[in-house]
């Protein structure tokens, strides 16, 4: 026998079911609280930087898009500072909160964020990361919320001494962490959940 | 060398412990799991940095789902309950001033959400969310009704167990979790095919809150204790090796 180590462990996760918008996007629910939804405006004021629209579907495994998904971002701003206690390289803008929900469109699953185009930040070891907002996807369906992040197809030299992009051992799916620029100032990026086009999926 | 600690990134996640995405058994996760395995990396400064929502932005009744959607003088219909807790990380530290949500089916195990069909009537003074911040100490308290087993389609005939939602931040959005609670001695939590994707009793105990007669309110409201935990991490007195790939 040996002591037992004393940490605890992480609770498990259960589904958000397909009612997760009665607590996380209630008004959008029918619900009337809070004065609105968090996260359902990432600006606060006028915000520095380029202001970016992303588009985009959640796709499951036949090609079927989800209506009953919360889709979840979380960036830096347009200098790479987070809005965080715990960042302290500096203070971000402080009309962008870098955080952004929704459950997209309830007949079509379209989600949209209008928020700013992110700076680099550093990987730990002090070299620079491609542009990237983290992605965090929770259904009906889906266990664990699943975290991806995307890059900007047009930040191709950035994004070609990426730690992350550079490491990964299958370089035909580093296109589907790609948003595609679509217009000026708008991205689409589409998020598919299974199949032959299906999305690098992070454990981090 | 003077002893200061220092944080690391985070702990890797249990995956052992967390439901798989494939679970066929809770039939909507074969069409919507990823088959391919995850990429695994250590975590960033995008990962360790998480929104943070003041006190300030609480509502007074933000916390009482029993009276944050009911007409004035009225109240939602239900057995009274408080649920409490505290939000913990792997090394045993509460976490401090982090939004917990709730939401839940009525006492009736009816939802207030268009997609629902449950023929069990609404309550009309019920929404069935929440929220609060957790003090210095990770604790947090609401006070609601017991929510209701319900029907729902998967197999032909499967219920949910009560259970009330609850989706965490921390303060890294590695830490993003979201759960659900279940209540003690509950028969149906043992037939339930979304319970049945945890891997172990001990990770459905986990989930499975006590009643708590210490913190009833007698001739009130009965409690049930809830502890919640999320990811930890890495803590050294050594200086940190630049973590490369």
């Amino acid at each position: 026998m040996t002591q037992p180590l004393d940490y605890l462990k992480e609770s498990p996760s259960q589904t958000a079911g397909p009612y997760v918008h009665i607590g996380c996007v209630p008004n959008f629910a029918g619900i009337k609280m809070y004065d609105g939804d968090l996260g359902a405006s990432m600006k606060t004021g006028p915000v520095q930087g380029q202001e970016i629209t992303i588009k985009g579907h959640v796709y499951d495994g036949t090609g079927t898009p989800l209506r009953d998904a919360m889709i979840e971002i979380w960036q830096p701003d347009a200098a790479g500072l987070f809005a965080s206690a715990n960042e302290t390289r500096g203070t971000a803008d402080p009309n962008f909160t870098g955080f952004g929900r929704t459950a997209g469109d309830m007949d079509t699953g379209e989600f949209t964020f209008e928020t700013v185009k992110p700076g680099a930040v550093p990987w730990p070891d002090g070299r620079m990361q491609a542009p990237h907002i983290t992605f965090w996807i929770v259904a009906r369906g889906i266990n664990i919320g699943l975290h991806t992040r995307m890059y900007f197809e047009d930040e191709s030299d950035a994004n070609a001494t990426d730690p992350i992009l550079t490491r990964m051992e299958h370089q035909n799916r580093v296109p589907t962490l790609l948003a595609t620029k679509t217009a000026d100032g708008v991205y689409t990026f589409d998020i598919h959940l299974q199949g032959p086009q299906e999305t690098v999926f992070f454990d981090m | 060398m003077s002893l200061i600690k220092t944080q690391g990134g985070f702990i890797t996640r249990d995956r052992g412990r967390q439901p798989d995405a494939y679970t066929p058994d809770y039939k909507t996760s074969v069409k919507r799991s990823p088959s391919a395995a995850l990429l695994s990396f250590p975590s960033s400064i995008s990962e360790e940095t998480a929104p943070m929502f003041g006190h300030g932005m609480l509502g007074e009744l933000d916390n009482d789902l029993i009276h944050n959607y009911a007409a004035a003088g009225e109240s939602a219909i239900g057995p009274r309950i408080i649920v409490h807790g505290r939000v913990l990380d792997e090394n045993g530290n509460g976490i401090p001033n982090t939004l917990v949500e709730f939401w839940q089916a009525n006492a009736g195990g009816r939802y207030r959400h268009k997609k629902e069909s449950y023929l069990a009537p609404l309550d009309p003074n019920f929404g069935g969310c929440g929220r609060t911040i957790t003090g210095e100490d990770g604790s947090y308290e609401f006070r609601t009704v017991q929510p209701g087993p319900y029907p729902w389609p998967n197999r032909m005939n499967d219920w949910r167990p009560a259970h009330i939602h609850f989706s965490l931040f921390g303060h890294g959005f590695a830490q993003r979790l979201i759960t659900q609670m279940y209540f003690e001695g509950d028969p149906h939590i043992k037939l339930c095919p979304i319970v049945g994707v945890l891997k172990s009793q001990e990770a459905v105990d986990a989930l499975t809150a006590p009643l708590d007669m210490n913190r009833t309110v007698p001739m009130d409201s009965r409690a049930y204790k809830f502890d919640m935990v999320l990811r930890g991490r890495r803590q050294t007195y050594f200086e940190n090796r630049k973590e490369g790939m």
